[in-house]
């Protein structure tokens, strides 16, 4: 007898006992149902929830392999052992030391977050008596994605038992929920630990561990260089050498080019580094129809209006260098999208079918804001220079909200329609 | 005697102020950071709505039901008073704390709704135990809450370092345990409250409105 069709009978013995969805769950899980619809007339499609699920990951798993990599090798260039790889096929860069480093920092939040995630959902199914939601899958990959590498395990355990039960189960389960989870997740990270969320100690592996001794590294984003970009650094000089005395805006120009910006040689969260990648899984989603093509260019768009308008202020000269906001509004507006995560928060986190807008129309109105919103709270934000995970959480609010009043216009316009026909 | 005893074990649970008829939630987010805030606020709720039904009750025949809401404020502002003044006297600090939320036991909910809808339709030894239990009711909820926000968000109970000292690096902190800083946030404690209101209606289904 094959596993498929002892794993059928199994699930018959154990019908209706209370362990039965936990095992349906699993039973679903590595194979498809043998159960079909009862009566009525239905369309087979193959693309269940499943599937879709599985196709997010696969768009993922590119970027959660370069952030291994990126992890080694930004741990590796601070500590001054390697030289800069220059480009994305940099022979310092794909090496085995790095993935090895990125393994053993990455891999466990991706167990953590899985583990954790899938046991709080068998634990919701058997509690409600339901069958296990496959909702998780894309959450748990996202989650290892969107955190600093450095991050305490515990911590991370924590919240996603906040995210999965607050973000989502209360409101009843997968496609219930308001709230993007993995956002929730990172929101939570960000207001209750804010020490190991931000800061200039994080991104980096080893960053904070080093921190305070002679061997001390920066762990600093480009965002974080940008925001303080007029303020004088002092670099330690090495060898015996004397003190370099530089801007930070001058430093990070120094270290990162362009090209690292966007193929992702760059310190960040683990997997939102790489523009090329993301933008190679947005290519895949949009190929697929998982993901919405309007509320990716919408947002991208909304960020670049925003960029435009802050570049503005500064040639109009309202704003001079002496303000604590000039850095950040000085970048060149098509370069906040290969800094940070707006890109990454467009293809991955804005698209999330559930929390975002429904309607043709409201999908562009919510992308944009997103964009718009993203790089507005990333320059006015002293303490945190980026907002991508704070704009799409409010817009996931409003969504709703954005969906009605373009259903309510278009049911006006046809009503006007039917009076101008009628009269 | 099983009706007054109604009266008071009523508010505790299933007709809870905070989490059944959602009255009082202001102050119950705003000073339960601490423990022992939440304790000095629940005995202030205790006092004024205790005392507060009382007085209503006695001169619920005299008061002209066109101004009795004035007549009501004039009570509760009275009471409000004297336990600012005790505060002040005797708990400084603690008085420095909560700040206007004690003036604020003026505008609570609860005690008008309570005013209103009990004491002047009741006599007064009832109505005691009514404001009573009403305020009991207040109370376990902000001490369940002000317990978990203090507890998770400072790592203290009362002031007392419980889970060890995070400068020292003692006790849990010892292995890496660090407070949970959104704990101290008021959304957070409206989160508990939600918790608080989730366990209480999965238990009893018969509190699940539509």
């Amino acid at each position: 007898m094959s596993l498929k069709s002892k794993l059928h009978n199994l699930k018959e013995k154990y019908k209706g006992t209370k362990m039965a969805p936990a095992f349906n769950a699993l039973h679903t899980f590595l194979y498809l149902p043998n159960e079909t619809t009862h009566g009525g007339t239905h369309i087979k499609a193959a693309d269940d929830l499943k599937r879709t699920m599985n196709t997010v990951i696969m768009a993922l798993v590119p970027c959660l392999i370069f952030g291994m990599f990126n992890a080694g090798y930004q741990h590796y260039l601070a500590l001054g052992q390697i030289e800069a790889a220059n480009g994305f096929l940099g022979a310092s860069f794909w090496t085995l030391d790095n993935l090895l480093v990125g393994a053993m920092t990455v891999l466990p939040l991706v167990i953590v977050s899985y583990g954790v995630g899938l046991a709080v959902e068998f634990l919701f199914a058997v509690i409600k008596g339901h069958e296990v939601e496959e909702g998780y899958l894309v959450t748990g990959m996202l989650v290892p994605l969107i955190v600093p590498v450095d991050i305490p395990l515990w911590m991370l355990a924590v919240a996603v038992i906040f995210g999965v039960v607050i973000g989502k189960e209360v409101f009843g389960g997968t496609g219930m929920n308001i709230l993007n989870p993995a956002l929730t997740i990172r929101a939570f990270l960000f207001f209750a630990y804010p020490t190991w969320m931000s800061g200039d100690k994080v991104w980096v592996h080893g960053a904070k561990e080093m921190a305070g001794t002679p061997d001390a590294i920066s762990g600093e984003t480009i965002l974080g260089y940008y925001a303080k970009a007029g303020q004088e650094l002092t670099i330690a000089g090495t060898n015996g050498g004397s003190d370099i005395v530089t801007t930070y805006g001058d430093r990070a120009a120094e270290l990162y080019s362009y090209s690292d910006m966007f193929w992702g040689l760059i310190p960040g969260s683990v997997g939102e580094t790489s523009k090329f990648l993301i933008i190679i899984g947005a290519l895949f989603l949009i190929f697929t129809k998982i993901g919405s093509w309007r509320i990716m260019l919408s947002t991208v768009i909304g960020a670049l209006v925003m960029g435009l308008i802050f570049n503005g202020v500064v040639d109009a000269g309202w704003i001079t260098e002496s303000s604590k906001f000039y850095g950040l509004m000085d970048v060149p507006f098509w370069q906040h999208l290969i800094i940070g995560s707006v890109l990454f928060g467009a293809v991955y986190m804005a698209t999330d079918p559930v929390t975002a807008a429904q309607t043709n129309k409201g999908k562009w109105i919510y992308g944009f804001l997103i964009g718009f919103i993203s790089i507005m709270i990333r320059v006015f934000n002293p303490a945190y220079p980026e907002g991508v995970f704070l704009a799409i959480l409010l817009m996931n609010v409003f969504a709703p909200t954005i969906d009605h009043y373009v259903v309510q216009a278009n049911v006006k316009k046809r009503m006007k329609r039917l009076k101008v026909k009628t009269a | 005697m099983g009706k007054d005893s109604k009266l008071i074990l009523d508010p505790l649970a299933d007709n809870n102020p905070i989490t059944i008829q959602v009255l009082g939630i202001c102050s119950a987010l705003a000073i339960t950071a601490e423990l022992e805030a939440s304790i000095v606020m629940s005995i202030s709720v205790l006092f004024v709505l205790g005392v507060g039904n009382v007085v209503i009750s006695l001169m619920r025949n005299i008061i002209p039901s066109k101004i009795r809401i004035i007549v009501q404020l004039i009570v509760v502002a009275t009471l409000v008073i004297i336990v600012d003044l005790v505060l002040k006297a005797f708990a400084y600090e603690l008085s420095k704390t909560l700040s206007v939320f004690v003036g604020l036991i003026i505008t609570n909910c609860i005690i008008m709704g309570r005013f209103e809808a009990f004491a002047l339709g009741n006599g007064p030894w009832r109505s005691f135990l009514d404001g009573i239990g009403n305020a009991l009711g207040y109370a376990i909820i902000l001490i369940i809450v002000g317990f978990f926000r203090e507890l998770l968000g400072s790592g203290t109970l009362l002031g007392m370092k419980v889970l060890g000292d995070p400068i020292e690096k003692t006790g849990l902190y010892a292995i890496g345990y660090e407070d949970n800083g959104f704990m101290l946030l008021s959304p957070m404690a409206l989160i508990v409250v939600g918790i608080i209101i989730w366990v209480q209606r999965s238990r009893n289904k018969s509190l699940i409105e539509d």
